[in-house]
């Protein structure tokens, strides 16, 4: 039972970083950069549930929309106005760069009175309750599911299969899908890859504030919960940093291991797991679990 | 405006390469040497820092900006550095055979990080980097029979031949050294075939390799140097602050290092002296415009943050060539006065260097 309950716990958390690294994914199959900043994105979509269902006191639903919402702007904004203008600089100088975007938004999530330097809970219709199956009638002996990790898990399947709908079938993901395989190309086809370019952004930021409104409600809501985006990063390169897919299938991997490592081995590896599995990866398999095998050519 | 007339191809590798130079950097020594008696005992020990920064800078800038290979877990090598020189001087072995150790140490912690480096390259090395930055962290955290875990560690003043360095003019004295022989040492080390190989492999890896550049060996040295220079910086470190623990290590110090070297200038030797002047003085330059700034804003604990991301972001998209290549336009407008041109120092229009297949 206990496996059991590890196991959810760890596909749970392993969602919130699938979701994540499913970010980095997007930003780096379009533009080919690697954005730091993803982590503060989803704490800012945390941030924004937080006030839209305190202060402004929206019903659930529509405080997750208008979070989801303002982020995935927030995120087609950074893509205009400060990385659009370094496209094709060296990698390193938009790393840089993303770094800072993510201390600049920390520092001022922090610099808002009351909420910035609280640690707040979200308050979700869902918090605290639990299933329990099997067991007897005083529920001794039950597998106990926690509401908020089932709701993580349901919501990365529907997303992941929203998204698998849009790469397969509408225009907008089948011309990302020409722009990432070959951005000249796509240009010569007519396709405006800028303003593609403009909307991976805008849908990794939208992604990682709905990872963040997920992962609110089990952990807490504070400026310093962007940080988780570090272990997401283990997940991408696990999963390959150029598959979709992957990136959720590293995360679930990144979440078991640590889960598992956390219950199993002693303190402290909980902590190091993901990067331990991401080193091994690295020298075993550097392209990842689904990437692709490319050679440069001069 | 000067021009120097070559008469020889050993001028092109001299240090110096005319007078100026001498006569500056001279000046520059006799200001460093007399700076005990000039400055105040806590400008004293700023500069201190920025020595030692300075030594860790110039490990991190042959890395990253001279060799192309960029580390997000440097700290990690400090860390290594310092508690190496922490433990070997508390157990009592003198200054000058503990910083070896701590040098030896840290190097060959960079060859088993350099080892999966040379696979590795752009985000990924940057990723096992990373995760080598935490997993020494939490090492340095649980390995408490040595390291005594989070409570951290004491360390004595250091001692050598018999002298015990007391006084903080002393240490400095002894930082001040080692920086001038690391700076000259880097600046040997580039100028001689291997550190023409480092940059080769900067521009291009695989017209490096054409050339004949054995790039395993080289990654995996510069790795190794790189390392050994941030581990005699954390040594010096963990002896100017007397006392370090694991938090002191993490991916902050290692995100520090990096925009120390970005805003000093990337592949600049002046760039890690200039950007560890720039991270020391932040703090100073910040408690200054709290005073300025309204309460609401001054006194709100996010103001650090807002800044060293607004720096690092502003410097990323007006000034790659950071503090130095300013610097360097400010010097060459006024040789040239009147015929400074606007595009002299333009971005080239780089076609986006891809990984992918086109």
């Amino acid at each position: 039972m206990q496996v059991l309950q590890l196991l959810i716990s760890g596909i749970a958390q392993g969602c919130i970083y699938g979701l994540i690294a499913l970010g980095f994914v997007l930003i780096y199959k379009a533009t080919e950069t690697v954005s730091f900043a993803q982590g503060e994105l989803m704490m800012l979509g945390a941030f924004g549930g937080l006030v839209g269902l305190t202060m402004l006191g929206f019903p659930y639903w529509l405080a997750v929309a208008c979070a989801i919402a303002s982020v995935a702007l927030v995120g087609v904004l950074l893509e205009r106005i400060v990385i659009r203008p370094i496209l094709g600089q060296p990698a390193f100088s938009i790393v840089m760069l993303t770094i800072g975007i993510g201390y600049v938004a920390r520092g001022l999530i922090t610099m808002v009175p009351v909420i910035g330097t609280e640690t707040m809970a979200l308050p979700v219709p869902y918090k605290d309750e639990i299933w329990k199956l099997g067991g007897d009638a005083n529920g001794i002996g039950a597998v106990v599911f926690n509401v908020e990790h089932m709701v993580v898990i349901a919501v990365t399947a529907v997303l992941c299969a929203v998204l698998f709908g849009i790469f397969r079938y509408s225009k907008l993901g089948i011309a990302m899908q020409a722009a990432s395989q070959n951005q000249l190309a796509a240009y010569y086809m007519g396709i405006p890859v800028k303003r593609l370019n403009g909307i991976a952004w805008g849908m990794a930021a939208a992604v990682a504030a709905i990872a963040g409104l997920l992962l609110a409600p089990i952990t807490f809501v504070h400026a310093n919960m962007g940080f988780i985006g570090l272990k997401a990063f283990p997940a991408a390169v696990v999963g390959g940093f150029s598959s979709l897919p992957g990136a959720i299938v590293g995360g679930l991997v990144i979440g078991l291991v640590e889960s598992f490592a956390g219950f199993y081995l002693p303190d402290g590896f909980k902590d190091i797991a993901a990067y331990v599995v991401v080193l091994i990866m690295l020298m075993v398999k550097p392209n990842g679990l689904f990437g692709e095998k490319l050679r440069k050519k001069v | 405006m000067r021009f120097i007339f070559k008469t020889d191809y050993a001028q092109d590798l001299k240090l110096a390469k005319h007078g100026g130079h001498v006569f500056w950097y001279s000046a520059l020594m006799l200001l460093l040497v007399a700076a005990p008696w000039l400055f105040a005992e806590y400008w004293l020990a700023q500069l201190t820092f920025v020595l030692i920064y300075a030594i860790a800078g110039l490990g991190l800038m042959l890395l990253a900006g001279f060799t192309g290979l960029f580390s997000l877990g440097h700290a990690a090598f400090l860390g290594v550095g310092a508690y190496t020189q922490a433990v070997l001087t508390n157990a009592g072995m003198p200054f000058p055979l503990a910083l070896a150790c701590a040098a030896g140490l840290s190097a060959s912690v960079g060859l088993v990080v350099g080892l999966p480096a040379l696979r590795l390259k752009g985000i990924y090395l940057g990723m096992a980097t990373l995760s080598f930055g935490f997993i020494v962290e939490e090492v340095l955290a649980r390995w408490e029979s040595v390291t005594k875990g989070n409570a951290g560690i004491a360390v004595k003043k250091p001692e050598m031949f018999g002298w015990v360095i007391e006084s903080n003019e002393g240490f400095y004295f002894l930082c001040l050294v080692l920086t001038v022989v690391t700076t000259l040492g880097i600046l040997n080390l580039l100028r001689s075939p291997t550190g023409r190989a480092f940059v080769a492999i900067r521009d291009s890896e695989i017209s490096a390799q054409s050339m004949g550049i054995h790039l395993a060996q080289y990654k995996t040295m510069a790795f190794a140097i790189s390392a050994a220079l941030t581990g005699v910086a954390g040594a010096l470190y963990a002896h100017k602050l007397q006392f370090i623990s694991p938090d002191q290590f993490n991916i902050l110090q290692s995100i520090d290092l990096l925009l120390m070297i970005v805003v000093g200038g990337l592949g600049s030797v002046h760039g890690a002296f200039l950007g560890a002047a720039f991270l020391i003085s932040m703090p100073q330059v910040i408690s200054l415009v709290k005073e300025i700034l309204p309460d609401a804003i001054g006194q709100a604990p996010g103001l650090k943050n807002v800044l060293y991301g607004s720096v690092l972001i502003l410097f990323v998209l007006f000034e790659p060539m950071g503090i130095y290549g300013r610097w360097l336009k400010i010097r060459t407008y006024l040789q040239m006065f009147p015929f400074y041109r606007k595009g002299m120092f333009k971005r080239q229009k780089s076609f986006q260097k891809s990984d992918r297949l086109k």
